[in-house]
């Protein structure tokens, strides 16, 4: 069953992830994109959408620090695991409330406004809620695990299975002995990164940076494709 | 210098009579879909007015087009930056209620519902909710002017002295379509790099493949007229009916126009020199300026050069549109303040008098008309008169010289006004006669440059064109090359 959980199944997740990233992208380019919907409601729109994404990023960065640097980078700079704990809970709290009030005013604004309720399409919404339910658990994780029951260094266990995985040298009993909550949390966004690709969320790599350096006008050849 | 073609229209607003054929036959075509039935990419406005979306005209809440900062020209909207800060709220949106929220009747009651007392009727409800509603803005909710003395006094173009003449009922009507403006801003703020500009005819088109929902290109655009489909989450507008222009018909809106208001033809330009234009001090004659002459041999040589076709040439020799905005200076862009160098021309329409015609001079009568100069100035020339009263003089003189063509009384005015008798015959084919021929100057798009349909032919089956690998490629060897990998590889 370990095997299943921790090896099978996170492969099979991350294999969808990147091998119907790629699928999606090279067929149906008409439907990639971040599907907004402020034409239609704009007011309870802005604090969520800001509160949540400007939330997420820093979650996003907060993560890359805590699952890919390994611990003896951070012994090697003197921080001690007391140290590192601290900064942790607090920065994920700090990053982490705007982030869950964001999206829970989304998914608020999703379920009482007539005119989304009639336009999001049941996978769009199991979607969100399987996002509400991974914010959720990442918020009892930092603040009332973390922050209250125990000191929980992940980085002992967590990192090693998580850059193993990558690393294809998959270890299934790093993970045996991790509280639930972690456990929970790692599957729901391994479940979720199974149906990114098939999702919305593809958003997230259209970020457009190129606008940034791109000349403002664009000339093309009729019927050509760019 | 680089010398492009565009396709640009004139419209006349002296001849359009508001009967919305234009919109109407536009929706059939183009927008009788989910998700875009609050767009008409060709709608017909009465002014004055605050039009549709409310308010279009009023950048200081929309924040369309370009400004001048620090003699750069930059996006009202805010720059590159700006834009990326603000990707997931964008706080200058049009929400749809600025349009109108969509509706429909439900027709189905008038035959089934129960005998009773009363008729029974067809009752409004919302297109996007499919809930009853009260109707309170449309599309054409200012349709001759209804209600304009309340809405109207929030039409931008309406100044303290013009509000005053008022009070002496004036209207006339605008229809207005995409500008596929030379240096058009909602293409400028699409983040994605999904607008483009074609680079033989000038079309403005939005690649639906491409856009990604991040929906700045309506805020971008000064008239309002890139429009998001909230079904498919991307941005839509008036394609110029491309397919018709290809083949070198007329743009369904022109094709279908009672009062022949509309004309097509090529200006030919400098394209290095747009963004310089775009930039200077008096946008409506500095626009003028970028035509270039399609008589002047350097100019036809320098566009051979450029890759333009004879046939292209000879069009934008005979192109109604040069004519109009050049030779005779008749047609003037649509708000050139908002410096995206529009496409779309306009003649300003003759009125009545305010009072008995008491001025010596005809000439001298344009001052009395009802409709202020000043307010079809600060529509066609970023508030200069001048320009829109020559305009309007050289209409009066060509009726008079007409009438005294056929009636024997009339006064000759022509030549106060440098305009020779021959040229008056011109002009009076091209405005009151006006023949389909000489209305739409289209030549057809030349296909082959930009696609090798013959090399693809047979390749990958009917579909070539979607689904061809090579056909984005610039040499016929690098496609054969490309081809024989697929043949390799039994695609």
């Amino acid at each position: 069953m370990s095997q299943f959980l921790w090896v099978v199944f996170p492969y099979l997740m991350l294999t969808t992830f990147v091998v119907g990233h790629l699928y999606r992208y090279h067929t149906d380019q008409y439907t990639w994109s971040a599907k907004s919907s402020e034409i239609l409601e704009k007011r309870i729109l802005k604090w969520g959408s800001l509160l949540f994404h400007y939330g997420i990023i820093f979650t996003f960065f907060g993560h890359v620090t805590g699952l890919f640097i390994p611990k003896e980078v951070f012994d090697a700079l003197g921080i001690d695991p007391h140290l590192y704990h601290i900064f942790a809970v607090t920065m994920g709290t700090l990053v982490g409330i705007p982030t869950l009030v964001g999206l829970l005013i989304l998914v608020y604004r999703r379920m009482t406004t007539p005119r989304l309720i009639l336009h999001t399409s049941n996978f769009d919404l199991f979607v969100l809620l399987l996002l509400l339910a991974v914010v959720l658990e990442g918020m009892y994780i930092t603040v009332i695990h973390s922050g209250f029951l125990e000191a929980y260094d992940y980085r002992e266990t967590i990192n090693p299975w998580v850059r193993g995985l990558l690393t294809l040298k998959p270890d299934a009993n790093l993970m045996v002995n991790v509280p639930f909550s972690f456990q929970l949390h790692a599957l729901t966004v391994l479940l979720l990164m199974g149906l990114w690709p098939f999702s919305r969320l593809v958003h997230f790599w259209s970020l457009p940076l190129i606008y940034l350096t791109r000349s403002y006008l664009i000339y093309r050849k009729a019927g050509q494709k760019n | 210098m680089k010398i492009r073609a565009q396709m640009a229209m004139v419209m006349s607003m002296d001849k359009c009579i508001g009967c919305h054929t234009c919109s109407v036959t536009c929706k059939n075509t183009w927008t009788n879909r989910p998700g875009a039935e609050y767009m008409w990419w060709n709608n017909v406005e009465t002014k004055p007015g605050i039009g549709y979306p409310k308010e279009w005209e009023n950048q200081e809440t929309h924040k369309g087009g370009w400004i001048l900062k620090n003699n750069k020209l930059e996006l009202k909207a805010g720059g590159r930056l700006t834009k990326l800060l603000q990707i997931f709220y964008n706080p200058d949106l049009t929400p749809i209620d600025e349009f109108y929220e969509p509706w429909t009747y439900n027709y189905e009651n008038l035959i089934n519902r129960k005998l009773g007392k009363y008729q029974p009727v067809a009752t409004p409800h919302s297109q996007l909710t499919g809930e009853r509603i009260e109707l309170k803005w449309g599309p054409n909710w200012e349709d001759d002017l209804a209600g304009v003395h309340i809405t109207g006094k929030r039409d931008p173009n309406l100044e303290e002295a013009i509000k005053l003449a008022y009070e002496q009922v004036f209207m006339f009507y605008l229809p207005r379509i995409c500008e596929h403006c030379l240096n058009p801003s909602c293409l400028a703020s699409c983040p994605s790099g999904a607008i483009y500009k074609r680079e033989e005819d000038g079309i403005v088109l939005v690649d639906q493949d491409m856009c990604r929902s991040w929906r700045f290109c309506m805020t971008g655009c000064p008239y309002k007229k890139v429009y998001f489909n909230w079904k498919t989450h991307k941005a839509e507008k008036c394609t110029f009916c491309y397919p018709r222009i290809e083949v070198g018909l007329p743009t369904i809106c022109s094709e279908t126009c009672v009062g022949r208001i509309r004309y097509i033809g090529i200006i030919l330009y400098d394209a290095n020199q747009v963004a310089k234009t775009a930039s200077t001090e008096d946008p409506y004659q500095d626009h003028l300026s970028l035509f270039l002459n399609p008589h002047d041999p350097k100019v036809i040589e320098q566009a051979r050069h450029d890759g333009i076709t004879q046939d292209w040439l000879e069009a934008a020799q005979r192109s109604p549109v040069y004519k109009l905005a050049v030779d005779y200076q008749l047609a003037f862009p649509l708000h050139p303040e908002y410096r995206t160098l529009p496409m779309v021309w306009y003649i300003p329409p003759l009125s009545p008098m305010i009072n008995a015609v008491s001025q010596e001079n005809l000439l001298d009568t344009v001052e009395e008309m009802r409709i202020p100069l000043k307010y079809l100035a600060n529509l066609l020339t970023g508030g200069k008169t001048e320009p829109v009263k020559q305009a309007l003089k050289k209409m009066i003189a060509l009726r008079s010289y007409m009438q005294k063509q056929y009636y024997d009384q009339g006064e000759d005015l022509l030549e106060s006004l440098g305009l020779k008798p021959e040229e008056a015959k011109d002009l009076y084919n091209l405005l009151a006669i006006a023949k389909y021929s000489d209305r739409y100057v289209i030549p057809t798009n030349h296909r082959e440059h930009s696609v090798d349909l013959h090399a693809a032919q047979g390749t990958v089956g009917l579909e070539f064109q979607e689904a061809c690998l090579t056909c984005g490629l610039e040499t016929y060897e690098e496609q054969n090359l490309i081809r024989k990998t697929e043949v390799q590889h039994g695609r």
